[in-house]
């Protein structure tokens, strides 16, 4: 509990900090698509935005700081800028015009494939034994292993915590 | 007691029949440090004084527990779930991984039959309704070991609901009385397992062997009708027996094939239930039974220091024997569930609505996996009783240990032998010696032919049973000699001749006329003490009872 309370002390330090620096410094270069790591969270600078808690942009484009906050880190993509925010709205509008489709009375589909029969496999081993192949693709490696960095989102180290084995 | 708090679970000494991980002595060498299975029952009953030790203090207020289990059994199959790589524990690592498992562009799943039928099965097994049409859905996580950044799994209409699980605790005086008891199941449902993670908190990095990526597990979710630890514990062993019985989880549990997450939360009798904690990633039987009942322990203590329960998420650290709080990977929670596009609805058929003419490779039968089921641990329980006129609980240990009911079927075969003395000698004897060296059925050094025959000896009197643990011990140092061969060579034989037994009975009286008076002036232990020195003076191959015989018929006349 306490390492959530520092977390989020810091989170909110970190806000007040990208407000203070977006104001001195608007000039800041986009990063698409760059991970979450220490120095990804120090160099992030979001102009500040209207921080309406009823995050009702539904029809009205506009994205609140808050929802792009909680979307960074579910999709762990740094929007960085404006630009970035922009672009976000105007997807989100191109979508909306879907809700101007009357769709009262149809029973939603699974998918496009929802009358498709699904294939059933033998249980066979076909595929595997290309380590060698897979690793190639990694940006670290250690022996066999794929090396990630440590915990999830990178976060202070003093929020880390013991490793725990990951199921769901 | 604070025991009857918990609905009168851990009410006094009882013992659940099921017993904590008995059987697989899965402990050996497994990183989880496991000690001994002769430590374990100790460890178990030393849990007891903690839960009521709250008693005394707090005697006005009950309170109940409740607890709710989410199992992940990974399914026994050649390969993975949605790809075609290989499903092996400790293999070298990511030697196991196809692109598929390592979610890159452009694969896509293959739906595995093989763990469409094991899910049928348990649901079958499990008393579950099937559902006839299934569907998949993705759930989002970020997570070194989960590549693709999501798992496939199926959270709105999953292929089994609605079940029970019967299991047995054993109470009362000398644990004689059994109780069964039922635990409803919400649902089965098919999903993907995680990679691991191996963290090297030196270098501050995490190693990831996506070998286990894709496996396909059974993830089984029981409605909170649990109220402590053991009744948790008996519960996942009695799943585990039929998941092992049914053939479609190996379930060991020191492999990671099955793997607990606990709910837990308590509340007056009465009231609204409180708010519930999770208790991750418990991933042995005995930990698993500590956990909970730590965990209900500290929710109790917590409430009556005027504190709150929050709704987090915790891990055991079995070093310490408490449940820690760990971080919320991502504060709260949003897995962002969506329907798995590449995956149309999952279709059962039964013999009525099985399409003519289908490809019976693409087409799974319900009525025909009903028919393929074995027959489950409680049937097996059942006919042993009958049969051999057997205790519960003695059903129950003869399960409850690998290859041990076979070993016991083995012996009864070839030998002439009471089944009630044959059950005696297999659990008593047979099963002390394997404890006490901390074997397995099949790595002891006696076999089911060995033992008929010894059980034969004792039958014929030909050897007393004092003699006979004598050659079982002989025979468990394995130097390859039969029962036989070593009652004689050791002269262990019952004096046969009669004659012979009466002269050393009226020497012994002659020798003794002090306890000859002593009994007949109506001492009845005095006859004790003679029998006695006539074994002494046989070397024990005499039989008492005929000792006894003889001793009466000769101070009679």
């Amino acid at each position: 509990m306490w390492a959530r309370a520092v977390w989020l002390g810091r989170r909110s330090w970190m806000g007040w900090r990208r407000g203070f620096t977006s104001k001195g410094d608007p000039q800041v270069k986009t990063g698409a698509g760059r991970a979450g790591g220490e120095a990804a969270q120090e160099t992030e600078r979001v102009p500040p935005m209207t921080p309406s808690p009823a995050s009702s942009a539904q029809g009205s484009g506009r994205v609140t700081a808050e929802v792009i906050e909680h979307l960074e880190r579910l999709a762990l993509v740094d929007f960085g800028s404006q630009e970035a925010v922009a672009r976000l709205e105007k997807a989100i509008a191109f979508a909306d015009r879907l809700r101007a489709v009357d769709t009262d009375g149809v029973e939603p589909m699974e998918s496009v494939l929802e009358d498709r029969c699904l294939y059933l496999r033998s249980d066979n081993v076909v595929e595997g034994n290309c380590v060698e192949e897979l690793l190639q693709n990694a940006h670290r490696v250690v022996e066999e292993y794929f090396v990630a960095p440590p915990g999830n989102i990178s976060l202070s180290k003093q929020d880390e915590q013991k490793p725990f084995s990951h199921t769901d | 007691m604070a025991a009857p708090m918990l609905r009168g679970c851990c009410l006094g000494r009882h013992w659940a029949l099921a017993c904590i991980d008995g059987g697989s002595r899965h402990g050996r060498g497994a990183a989880t440090g496991f000690t001994s299975s002769g430590k374990r029952g100790q460890s178990f009953v030393a849990q007891q004084p903690h839960i009521t030790a709250q008693k005394s203090r707090k005697g006005e207020h009950k309170w109940e527990a409740v607890v709710g289990l989410e199992i992940h059994a990974q399914i026994a199959s050649n390969s993975k779930l949605f790809s075609g790589s290989q499903v092996h524990f400790a293999a070298p690592p990511n030697s196991l991984v196809s692109f598929f498992d390592a979610s890159l562009p452009g694969t896509l799943p293959v739906l595995n039959r093989r763990c469409v039928e094991a899910a049928v099965m348990t649901g079958l097994a499990l008393n579950c309704h099937i559902n006839k049409k299934s569907l998949f859905d993705r759930k989002h996580y970020f997570y070194a070991d989960l590549p693709a950044g999501y798992q496939i799994t199926q959270q709105r209409l999953p292929i089994a609901v609605n079940g029970s699980l019967a299991y047995s605790v054993c109470v009362g005086k000398r644990w004689r009385q059994v109780i069964t008891k039922t635990v409803r199941i919400k649902q089965i449902q098919l999903e993907q397992d995680s990679g691991k993670s191996l963290h090297d908190e030196l270098r501050s990095q995490t190693l990831i062997d996506l070998n286990r990526a894709g496996v396909g597990l059974l993830e089984v979710v029981l409605e909170p009708d649990l109220s402590c630890g053991e009744e948790a514990t008996t519960a996942v062993r009695e799943l585990q027996l039929i998941l092992q019985a049914l053939g479609t989880s190996q379930a060991n549990m020191a492999e990671g094939q099955l793997r607990v997450d606990a709910n837990i939360s308590v509340h007056h009798p009465g009231e609204p239930l409180g708010v519930r904690t999770e208790v991750k990633n418990l991933n042995s039987a005995r930990f698993l039974a500590r956990a909970i009942d730590y965990e209900i322990q500290r929710q109790i203590n917590e409430l009556e220091n005027g504190c709150e329960i929050l709704n987090e998420t915790r891990s055991f650290d079995y070093k310490l024997g408490c449940t820690v709080p760990m971080r919320d990977k991502e504060g709260k929670q949003d897995y962002r569930f969506m329907p798995e596009p590449n995956l149309p609805p999952l279709l059962l058929y039964d013999t009525a609505s099985l399409p003519a003419g289908a490809d019976p490779q693409q087409v799974i039968n319900i009525d025909q996996i009903r028919e393929q089921l074995p027959e489950l641990p409680s049937e097996t329980r059942e006919k042993l009783i009958q049969q051999y006129g057997m205790l519960p609980e003695h059903s129950f240990a003869l399960l409850n240990e690998v290859g041990l009911l076979e070993f016991f079927q083995n012996v009864i075969k070839e030998t002439r032998a009471e089944p009630k003395k044959v059950t005696s000698w297999v659990l008593n004897i047979f099963l002390g010696f394997l404890k006490q060296q901390n074997l397995a059925v099949n790595e002891s050094p006696v076999t089911p032919s060995a033992l008929a025959e010894l059980l034969n000896l004792l039958d014929r009197k030909v050897i007393s049973s004092s003699a006979a643990k004598q050659v079982f011990e002989e025979l468990w140092r394995g130097k390859g000699k039969t029962p036989s061969q070593i009652v004689s060579e050791r002269k262990l034989e019952l004096m046969q001749d009669a004659e012979a037994l009466e002269r050393v009975c009226h020497a012994v009286m002659e020798g003794h006329p002090q306890v000859v008076m002593d009994m007949k002036r109506g001492n009845p232990r005095a006859i004790n003490k003679l029998i006695g020195l006539v074994r002494k003076a046989t070397h024990s191959r005499a039989d008492p009872t005929v000792i006894k015989e003889i001793l009466e018929k000769q101070l009679s006349s």
